[in-house]
């Protein structure tokens, strides 16, 4: 096991790297543009020519990602060019908010997608799952700030239950103490996501039910709401949970329209407007982030199969 | 996607792929091959008939409505902003008076082009990536998977929206960078297909033959996975033209004098407190429309070829 999350987390190493000098290599394509992007079209080239001098970005490509690389590794992601300050302050005040909108999120659309899928597959073709495959059809192909805005139109306009966007508070506990504000962008986002969640549940559900030892279940005499629950669930499970572990690079981007329509303060408006204004170190710390979360969210996935499949054994590996 | 590389190289999955299924059945489908096999989907799927129907309902209303309901798309004219549904315009106007019913065949142009243009660049460069990933095998082959396994670990729209701010976006320029974000999943798609076919029977014998590189890619390896590859443009138009719709809305669409469905949508939007539904509605109904019966088609097809397919 050891062995194995050491070779595992050696490769995803080597993505991230190969992340970050991408992201590096793409946001200096049009050099200048920071400076440009932070003092206004009205700068003056000895005003720019400051700013690059100031911020290293008049050296070698190579130099610049060196520098970068040695930073990371004291635990310093820079400053913002637009907002001026510490890039690590500025992720350490958004994300937990993200780890509570996404984790919400997912364990609702989990609680609604997996009975749902296990139930088409259990009455495949039937008029239920018809129905909920519509439900579904429709959810996945519906534009995600479409979505949004209809349950602002309805929760918050014509019926005044639910407030349109997030108050503008600092920490997770704040946010707790107003869930009512956490209802719409969590609902959002869960049902976004339960569409391609429940499709999944519902064809490895389909498969899990043509096995031999369902058969077997099925020959002693076992009663069908067992099987599901002992048998096909866990069998099933097995692709819903690389999907909620790939779902944690979202982190960052997952949610940049919820949170540009309902306001939510978090990474992914951090990101959307730091890639109109070109600040260029919160680029690069967020994709730092995007990165270790995909390894993380890979790690725990396999982690998870364990737990789910005892089948699964990592030493070899 | 990286469920395919855990599930390959990574831990161990004792049988639970392919096992159990009626033996029968799967050679029959192997027999009838995937281009027939398709045809025959459409014939008996019925949800397959109402997805391709209701696409060329669209398609017709686009492209040949614009005949036979001629409005004016060009000329701005605020005296007649806003107006609501009425005898002389259907659908009502938008804030710049062009008759929405109109606007909606106008952007449904763009919207339709775009999608196609995105998948079938995607399936070309998808196609051609993977396959010589695997028919080459190799160092090649690991190199150029772990390019794509770097790019797939990025969100794509980290990606696009750092690459739509570099450049001015234009038509072409969308179609590209579109492009570029869904050829990954493509290609291992179909580096997966010619791993599986190129130890096939029927390959070595052609190979026995005499036959070379080119031929087997074009007679036998292409035509056995044309219909993954089907599968996955017809996904990869529905997800193109939402995710154009998505930049719309974070205002990083087609530039002003294009129309397209997210635009008059996310512009829509601004004023739906103002009770101009019909800015709205409209253009929601026909976008989601036309994204399910892509989907509905191709998911038709992916169920008559029993693959499991990775949605991206």
């Amino acid at each position: 096991m050891t062995r194995y999350l050491l070779r595992r987390v050696g490769q995803a190493a080597a993505v991230v790297v190969g992340l970050m000098i991408l992201t590096f290599v793409m946001i200096h394509l049009e050099p200048g543009s920071a400076a440009r992007a932070t003092l206004g079209p009205h700068a003056t080239a000895g005003r720019i020519a400051i700013f690059n001098s100031t911020y290293g970005l008049n050296q070698p490509l190579y130099r610049q990602f060196l520098t970068y690389l040695d930073q990371v590794a004291h635990g310093n992601l820079g400053t913002s060019y637009s907002l001026q300050q510490p890039v690590s302050t500025l992720i350490a005040q958004r994300l937990p908010r993200d780890l509570l909108l996404l984790g919400l999120s997912t364990v609702l659309a989990l609680l609604l997608a997996v009975p749902m899928g296990i139930y088409q597959a259990a009455r495949r073709n039937g008029v239920g799952d018809y129905a909920l495959t519509g439900v579904s059809f429709t959810l996945y192909s519906m534009p995600d700030f479409f979505f949004a805005f209809l349950l602002i139109a309805l929760f918050s306009v014509q019926l005044h239950l639910l407030p349109p966007d997030v108050p503008q508070v600092a920490s997770v506990g704040a946010l707790l103490a107003d869930p009512q504000a956490l209802v719409l962008p969590v609902v959002t986002l869960a049902l976004v996501t339960l569409a391609s969640y429940s499709r999944y549940m519902r064809s490895s559900a389909i498969d899990v039910l043509a096995q031999d030892y369902i058969l077997v279940a099925r020959a002693k005499g076992l009663p069908q709401r067992l099987i599901l629950l002992r048998h096909v669930l866990r069998n099933a499970l097995l692709p819903v949970i690389t999907m909620v572990g790939l779902s944690f690079s979202w982190i960052v981007a997952g949610a940049v329209i919820v949170e540009e329509v309902f306001n939510y303060p978090g990474m992914g408006l951090l990101f959307y407007q730091a890639a109109t204004s070109h600040d260029f170190p919160i680029l690069l710390g967020s994709t730092l982030v995007v990165g270790v979360a995909t390894v993380l969210g890979n790690l725990a996935a396999d982690v998870a199969y364990g737990i789910v499949d005892p089948r699964i054994r990592y030493g070899r590996a | 996607m990286a469920a395919l590389d855990a599930a390959a190289g990574g831990p161990e999955v004792a049988s639970l792929d392919g096992a159990g299924r009626p033996p029968g059945s799967e050679e029959a489908r192997a027999r009838r091959g995937s281009g027939r096999l398709i045809l025959a989907t459409f014939r008996e799927n019925r949800l397959a008939v109402i997805g391709l129907g209701l696409v060329v309902l669209v398609a017709l209303f686009c492209f040949v409505g614009p005949v036979f309901y001629r409005t004016n798309q060009v000329t701005v004219r605020l005296g007649l902003a806003t107006l609501p549904p009425g005898a002389r315009h259907p659908l009502g106007t938008d804030a710049s008076g062009y008759d929405v019913l109109g606007r909606l065949m106008l952007g449904g142009q763009s919207s339709l082009e775009l999608g196609l243009a995105v998948s079938l660049a995607t399936t070309i460069v998808g196609t051609l990536y993977g396959a010589v990933a695997g028919l080459v095998g190799g160092l090649l082959d690991a190199v150029m998977m772990r390019v794509v396994d770097t790019f797939l670990a990025i969100p794509s729209l980290v990606l696009l929206l750092i690459l739509v701010n570099l450049f001015t976006p234009n038509l072409w320029i969308i179609i590209a960078l579109l492009t570029m974000l869904s050829w990954l999943g493509t290609a291992r798609l179909v580096r997966g297909e010619v791993l599986t076919l190129r130890t096939r029977e029927f390959v070595q014998a052609a190979r026995m033959m005499g036959a070379g590189d080119g031929r087997i890619v074009l007679r036998h390896l292409v035509p056995n996975a044309i219909g993954v590859i089907v599968v996955n443009a017809t996904f990869t138009i529905a997800d193109a033209i939402l995710t154009l719709a998505a930049l719309s809305f974070l205002g990083l669409g087609l530039p002003p004098p294009h129309a397209d469905w997210g635009t008059m949508l996310s512009d829509g939007l601004n004023y739906l407190f103002d009770g101009y539904w019909w800015l709205v509605y409209p253009a929601a109904l026909i976008l989601i429309i036309t994204v399910v019966a892509f989907n509905m088609i191709g998911d038709a097809i992916r169920d008559a070829l029993d693959v499991r397919l990775q949605r991206p």
